[in-house]
């Protein structure tokens, strides 16, 4: 304690300047931790969060049994799933693709392009999602020119999760293949030379250098993915669903904005779904980080 | 240079038609909407599919949305977001990346205090009813500045740039008799130049997106955000603002026109200054891509 003192007194200017950063994370962070505990409350904003009374588990059991409870963790597991399968190795496979190009214009003309849906906001990509896919869009027209049916495609259950998840893919490809390519150029150029001096192909020298270079961060940001496997952003999914749609749409974010801000007031019942949501994530970030840690020995800390 | 075999050609020549085909995929939708919002709006609504230029020649769409009251002050409130929103995001940020950058007793405390948040969060309905509440922000712009004051992954990206200048250059200053107010001021910023570009321009995105917290909190339409002036137009398809004197049977018709010209003037900005910029956005990823 006394060295505490003496720290702050000799490091007073600094402590000073992470004061405003501190209280930041005290305020708008940790001190809605601090309010998640009236997911067991019965909680009355006139109350307050110490005076609501105390329910013990009761908002949990609630969710558990009721009927949204399979369909939310249902439709919030798949999107997870279908993004990690298709979304995440879009962007290693454009960055291993873009590390071969040996046009360097070409290279960062393909770059700037495939960087660009990422700065467009989500509002506008929606529009333009909702458009393209309406009974006369063009996304319908090419279904028709493939011997489909027109139709709009947002207004039935059936198609929602796959184009959220493509358009997904389109709008993030290019700027998540960054990081990817960021590590590409750290692979020494040597080994490639030695490689083709041993006869390796191309295929051969990007199976056996350029993939087993990517590993490490392919290993990192695998466990953030399964640590967000729970964590479905809702602002994509409200502006894109609709009631005919909750029945694939509605995932865990968004039904806790539904029910907790949108449609009812229920604070205490949304709170413990969304206590519920961020208990999962953390378990699986800390397991997938102690599994890899152990089987590649890659980890987050 | 060794000689390429046939199968090496084959495959840059597949690679290349790929990477055509990603560039295609990536621009058209973007060439669709410019197309067709400068199109006669008659001859777009009984079109289907793709464009190949525009349908004749109309501008009526594009003088609605400009005379579009909403639009303006959507613009304004926007910005006065984006100027008051970044300049505290960058006081805060680089304050704070500076100060733990520096060695001082609880720092790691501090570091792995914010680290956790990245992690674990309270959740949408605790942070909303503190918002709105207990700071009595309902209806205030501070709702949609000060909550957004620090992104943990730009102070991260800040203090890795920061622990990347000399020691030396910094304990000179301190013998000089420099304050750590004044290293931070002459010293750190003026050599973090880039960094601060990237600083900006995240921030700035973000704050020129963000449409979220404007619906949670924002009732008055006269401080609607540029965003969600979007969202009633294209998502919600309200187009009645720019339709007053239409006669039903013209509405739909002008309506989809009107649709593709808000996307063009909400979108302008950030297309026509998105080139220059670019390497500083990835230069961004870059430096939050060095391990700790």
């Amino acid at each position: 304690m006394q060295k505490l003192m003496q720290d702050l007194s000799r490091n007073k200017a600094i402590y000073l300047m992470v004061l405003p950063m501190v209280l930041y994370y005290v305020i708008f962070k940790y001190f809605p931790m601090y309010g998640s505990i009236i997911a067991f409350k019965d909680f009355s904003v006139s109350k307050g969060i110490l005076g609501s009374p105390w329910t013990g588990l009761e908002n949990f059991q609630a969710f558990f049994d009721s009927i949204y409870f399979w369909r939310v963790i249902r439709n919030t597991l798949l999107i997870s799933v279908y993004q990690l399968v298709f979304g995440f190795p879009a962007p290693i496979i454009l960055a291993i693709l873009l590390n071969e190009i040996r046009k360097k214009t070409f290279k960062s003309i393909v770059q700037t392009v495939s960087y660009l849906p990422h700065f467009i906001s989500l509002v506008v990509i929606c529009g333009l999602i909702l458009d393209f896919t309406s009974r006369d869009g063009i996304v319908s027209t090419i279904i028709e020119w493939l011997g489909g049916e027109r139709s709009t495609l947002l207004g039935s259950a059936d198609n929602f999760r796959s184009i959220f998840v493509t358009s997904g893919i389109w709008q993030e490809l290019g700027w998540s293949s960054i990081i990817f390519l960021a590590a590409l150029s750290g692979i020494n150029p040597e080994l490639y030379e030695a490689a083709r001096v041993d006869g390796a192909g191309r295929f051969r020298q990007m199976w056996s250098i350029t993939l087993p270079g990517l590993v490490p961060i392919i290993m990192i940001l695998l466990i953030l993915r399964i640590g967000g496997m729970m964590d479905i952003g809702f602002e994509k999914i409200i502006l894109l669903y609709n009631p005919n749609t909750y029945e694939t749409a509605d995932v865990i974010s968004s039904f806790v904005y539904r029910k907790g801000i949108a449609e009812g007031q229920d604070y205490s019942f949304t709170s413990a779904v969304g206590l519920f949501q961020a208990v999962i994530n953390f378990v699986l970030l800390i397991g997938a980080n102690w599994f890899s840690r152990r089987v590649s020995g890659n980890r987050l800390w | 240079m060794i000689k390429r075999t046939v199968s090496d050609r084959l495959f840059d020549w597949t690679n290349a038609a790929l990477m055509l085909l990603l560039i295609v995929v990536t621009l058209y939708p973007f060439y669709h909407v410019i197309m067709a919002s400068l199109s006669d709006s008659n001859r777009l609504i009984a079109h289907q599919g793709l464009l190949a230029g525009p349908l004749g020649f109309n501008l009526e769409a594009y003088e609605r949305v400009l005379a579009n009251p909403n639009i303006f002050s959507g613009y304004r409130n926007t910005l006065f977001i984006l100027v008051f929103g970044t300049a505290l995001n960058l006081l805060l940020t680089a304050m704070g990346a500076y100060g733990l950058s520096r060695k001082f007793m609880l720092r790691k405390p501090i570091m792995i205090g914010i680290i956790f948040t990245m992690y674990f969060t309270g959740g949408l309905i605790p942070t909303y009813l503190l918002v709105n509440n207990w700071l009595g922000w309902g209806n205030s712009m501070l709702a949609l500045i000060v909550p957004a004051a620090i992104s943990t992954w730009n102070l991260i990206i800040m203090r890795t740039s920061f622990e990347a200048i000399p020691e030396s250059l910094i304990e000179s200053a301190k013998i000089d008799g420099s304050g750590e107010f004044g290293i931070l001021l002459r010293i750190v910023l003026p050599l973090s130049m880039p960094v601060i570009a990237v600083m900006i321009l995240y921030y700035g995105v973000g704050h020129w997106n963000s449409w979220f917290n404007a619906m949670l909190f924002i009732r008055d339409r006269e401080l609607f955000p540029l965003q969600l002036i979007l969202r009633e137009i294209l998502v919600q398809n309200d187009t009645s603002a720019m339709q007053l004197g239409d006669a039903m049977g013209d509405q739909q018709g002008i309506r989809e026109s009107i649709k593709y010209a808000t996307i063009m003037v909400a979108t302008l900005p950030i297309l026509f200054v998105y080139p220059f910029l670019q390497r500083f956005f990835v230069k961004g990823v870059m430096i939050g891509a060095v391990k700790e």
